[in-house]
């Protein structure tokens, strides 16, 4: 485990977004570095549309949860919460957004924004906005063992999702195509 | 497996069990433990171990089936969530005195916060109160581990043994090294000695007296004695910590400099607290600080009160979460650093929750609010309890307590002379878990309400989960079924008909018939049956879809979105009028009944029912 990047980043959504499987495909994505990781997640009555957040700890960490002020990332599937979570970022952190207007956002304060949701919309598959704005996080941030900011590469995600959604044929090939979409409008 | 997984807390508390060798476990669902049970059933069909899985139908009945198991000599163990612990209080407290053979767990998981409860209780005070050992994990991998210790303490000592994980463990994920499975190999064997399972008063005090001596014995049991996690730090203060704030103080004193000069003590059983590590504590510490989650159960065992910071001194705070950045300015004020301005904890708020697009719920409320516009509407523990976003839910208790308390309402109105409409509703997994005996005690005392159950075939809130009437178990193999409607007359009722929420104007008249016949005769009960749908298991029994549209009749006033509240009726601030969110539209159709001007409506006309 030596050497492993020690990162923490939060997830933010609203329940059904998929908040928690970019959360576990993150922390799968950490396994295969070789490192640890914990990670907290939102159940129950919050996952009825409401308020849905998960925070993830890479490497060497022994409690779940992430202190404001100390989160390397945030990744916000709904731009409505970003005024809540903001406060979880460390000085200089960065933060991903989904965003319908990103020209706006783009840039101010650390932010990279992409119109997640309406690149689903257009490839045909609604559900997919997690996972493009994760492979935009991805490209955009670049991993950190090739001099970007993330723990893991795109390489690593698509191995877990394999690995998760290996049985599942049609499922695995629509969400890597949502990832590949997020990774090419990452990429500037 | 010889490679690390990621492992939800529940899932690895459920792995812990299968290595363990259990062969009995039970439980009722309830957030944050519903996934316990479910994972031991994918362990045991990856590992191929025998064992009786089973979600039974109420804690109660969950708690008694696994401790029977044990008198039989297996090891088992029964799950819950806190206040599902409540309900099983009664054979726990029992059980403590009789004891156990086989190994025999009991797992409540507490919810600090609370997050998803009616309550922060502290389960580690129902086990001083019965008398039993409380391990208290701090960590997905630990919980892992202390499966294993719980049971050789509950074997050694034939006692049963409380794992207590919280929130942040059971829904925490961690790389974990699965371990291997050990299939006991045991057979039930029940030795007859109705001295101890029958013990009459008289026994029972021996049995008391025999529970004492374990406990002590227990607090002088070194493998769960606390631990310091920095033997080298040096002081004349301490920090005793359990659970995740164990886990929060020991990364927050490592990032503050702290690590080598305030000693830290994890503790793995709150109670009983071994008494050699009290002792130590005030020979070695002017000062300690405890903290703990929810109550002050170490704290109150640690006797010299002028030593001891924690809540019971006000140092920690009574209600809430030890978010880590609590534990921070505690241990920052404890240690006389700075108060970091910054840790501050995260803004509550935001989008609150809301019953789901196309849920046959929201059409059974904005109904009961037709048909009785000046009742009052006592719920119960669901999904459901989201109706209060809607106006159609004025109590909510605990598990049943709609029934009881629709009673209640009639009884109190009724000797005041003023007759007033009571709607209640409770979901079908709740109405067999507890809504049983007050329906019961309505029919005998005459009570005069509607009691709405409402039927969506599943225990929707936790994840899906079977009820008593579906015919289908843990592990989806069938199952013997209860038919709600006998069950319903069988109770007396008089008045017991099925409707379907969705089909609204047919809905409220049904409803409005029930209430004239409560009127007159007692408890009247409606059957609201339509699936969920979230559930996948029963997406082909979900009305045709229709298509609807807004047209330009809709004015703005809003009375879809505040008394029918869909997600998928959303306010457009700029047209001033409201537009249908095809993402989150089910066409369920419901809403073509809802506007006052008639300005949502159906694109293709002919598409469906009814």
């Amino acid at each position: 485990m030596s050497g492993q990047v020690r990162q923490q980043i939060v997830v933010s959504g609203v329940g059904g977004q998929g908040v928690l499987f970019v959360t576990r495909l993150l922390a799968d994505a950490a396994i295969r570095r070789g490192g640890s990781v914990l990670t907290s997640e939102t159940h129950g009555m919050a996952q009825r549309g409401g308020v849905v957040v998960s925070h993830l700890k890479a490497g060497d960490f022994a409690g779940p949860l992430v202190r404001t002020g100390q989160a390397d990332g945030l990744i916000v599937l709904k731009e409505e919460n970003l005024p809540l979570h903001r406060e979880f970022i460390k000085p200089g952190g960065w933060i991903v957004l989904n965003t319908p207007r990103p020209g706006a956002a783009e840039g101010t304060g650390g932010v990279h924004a992409v119109d997640a949701d309406g690149r689903a919309h257009e490839s045909g598959n609604l559900q997919a906005a997690n996972l493009i704005l994760l492979g935009f996080a991805l490209a955009r941030l670049g991993a950190a063992d090739r001099g970007g900011r993330l723990f893991c590469s795109p390489d690593d995600i698509e191995a877990a999702l394999t690995q998760r959604m290996g049985d599942r044929e049609s499922a695995l090939r629509a969400s890597i195509a949502a990832l590949h979409l997020g990774i090419l409008r990452g990429k500037r | 497996m010889n490679e690390r997984v990621l492992m939800l807390g529940n899932e690895a508390i459920a792995r812990g069990l299968v290595e363990s060798g259990c062969s009995v476990a039970t439980s009722y669902p309830g957030t944050p433990a519903s996934e316990i049970l479910s994972s031991a059933v994918q362990w045991r069909k990856a590992c191929g171990v025998p064992m009786h899985i089973q979600w039974a139908v109420n804690e109660k009945v969950a708690l008694e089936i696994a401790y029977t198991a044990s008198l039989t000599g297996l090891r088992s163990a029964v799950s819950m969530k806190q206040v599902g612990l409540n309900v099983a209080s009664d054979p726990l407290m029992s059980a403590a005195y009789t004891g156990v053979m086989g190994g025999f767990l009991v797992i409540s998981a507490d919810d600090p916060g609370p997050h998803s409860s009616q309550t922060e209780q502290d389960s580690r005070l129902m086990a001083m109160m019965a008398k039993v050992p409380v391990l208290d994990p701090s960590s997905p991998a630990y919980a892992r581990e202390l499966v294993e210790i719980g049971y050789e303490i509950s074997e050694i000592f034939r006692i049963p043994v409380m794992l207590r994980p919280t929130t942040r463990v059971c829904h925490a994920c961690q790389d974990i090294l699965p371990g291997e499975v050990r299939p006991l190999r045991r057979e039930a064997d029940f030795r007859k000695s109705p001295a101890r399972w029958a013990a009459t008063p008289a026994f029972r005090f021996e049995l008391h007296r025999e529970l004492a001596e374990k406990l002590a014995a227990i607090a002088a049991w070194p493998r769960t004695a606390p631990a310091r996690l920095n033997p080298h730090a040096e002081g004349r203060r301490a920090v005793v910590a359990s659970g995740v704030a164990a886990a929060h103080a020991g990364e927050i004193l490592l990032e503050s400099g702290l690590w080598d000069r305030l000693p830290i003590y994890r503790v793995v059983q709150p109670f009983p607290l071994h008494t050699a590590f009290i002792a130590h504590l005030f020979a070695a510490y002017e000062e300690i600080l405890v903290l703990e989650e929810t109550a002050a159960v170490i704290e109150m065992q640690l006797l010299d009160r002028r030593r001891v910071r924690g809540r019971m001194t006000g140092t920690v705070p009574e209600a809430g979460e030890l978010l880590p950045e609590i534990v921070e300015r505690l241990i920052a004020e404890f240690a006389g650093l700075p108060v970091k301005e910054e840790s501050a904890t995260a803004k509550g708020g935001g989008r609150r929750p809301t019953l789901c697009a196309g849920c046959p719920h929201r059409s059974s409320f904005y109904a009961i609010k037709k048909a009785a516009p000046k009742g009052i509407y006592p719920s119960d523990i669901g999904c459901y309890t989201l109706g209060l976003n809607l106006g159609g839910v004025d109590t909510v208790l605990c598990m049943g307590a709609a029934v009881s308390q629709a009673a209640g309402f009639y009884q109190a109105y009724r000797l005041a002379g003023k007759p007033v409409d009571i709607v209640a509703t409770i979901g079908d997994s709740t109405f067999y878990h507890a809504g049983v005996p007050p329906l019961i005690d309505a029919v005998v005392q005459g009570a005069r309400f509607v009691l709405v159950i409402l039927d969506n075939s599943t225990t929707a809130m936790t994840g899906f989960q079977a009820t008593p009437a579906t015919g289908i178990g843990a592990a989806n193999e069938p199952t013997g079924a209860v038919d709600m409607e006998s069950l319903v007359r069988g109770c007396g009722v008089g008045f017991c008909k099925v409707g379907t929420p969705s089909r609204l104007p047919e809905f409220t008249g049904l409803l409005k018939e029930a209430v004239a016949f409560s009127h007159e005769r007692g408890p009247a009960v409606v059957i609201a049956r339509e699936p969920c749908v979230m559930d996948r298991r029963q997406s082909n029994r979900l009305p045709p879809r229709r298509k609807v549209r807004v047209n330009e009749e809709c004015n703005g006033c809003r009375h879809c979105t505040e008394q029918f509240e869909c997600p998928a009726l959303v306010y457009d601030e700029g047209g001033q009028r409201i537009f249908v969110d095809t993402l989150q539209c089910t066409g369920c159709g419901v809403c073509l009944h809802v506007c006052p001007r008639s300005a949502i409506v159906e694109e293709d006309p002919g598409g469906g029912n009814p």
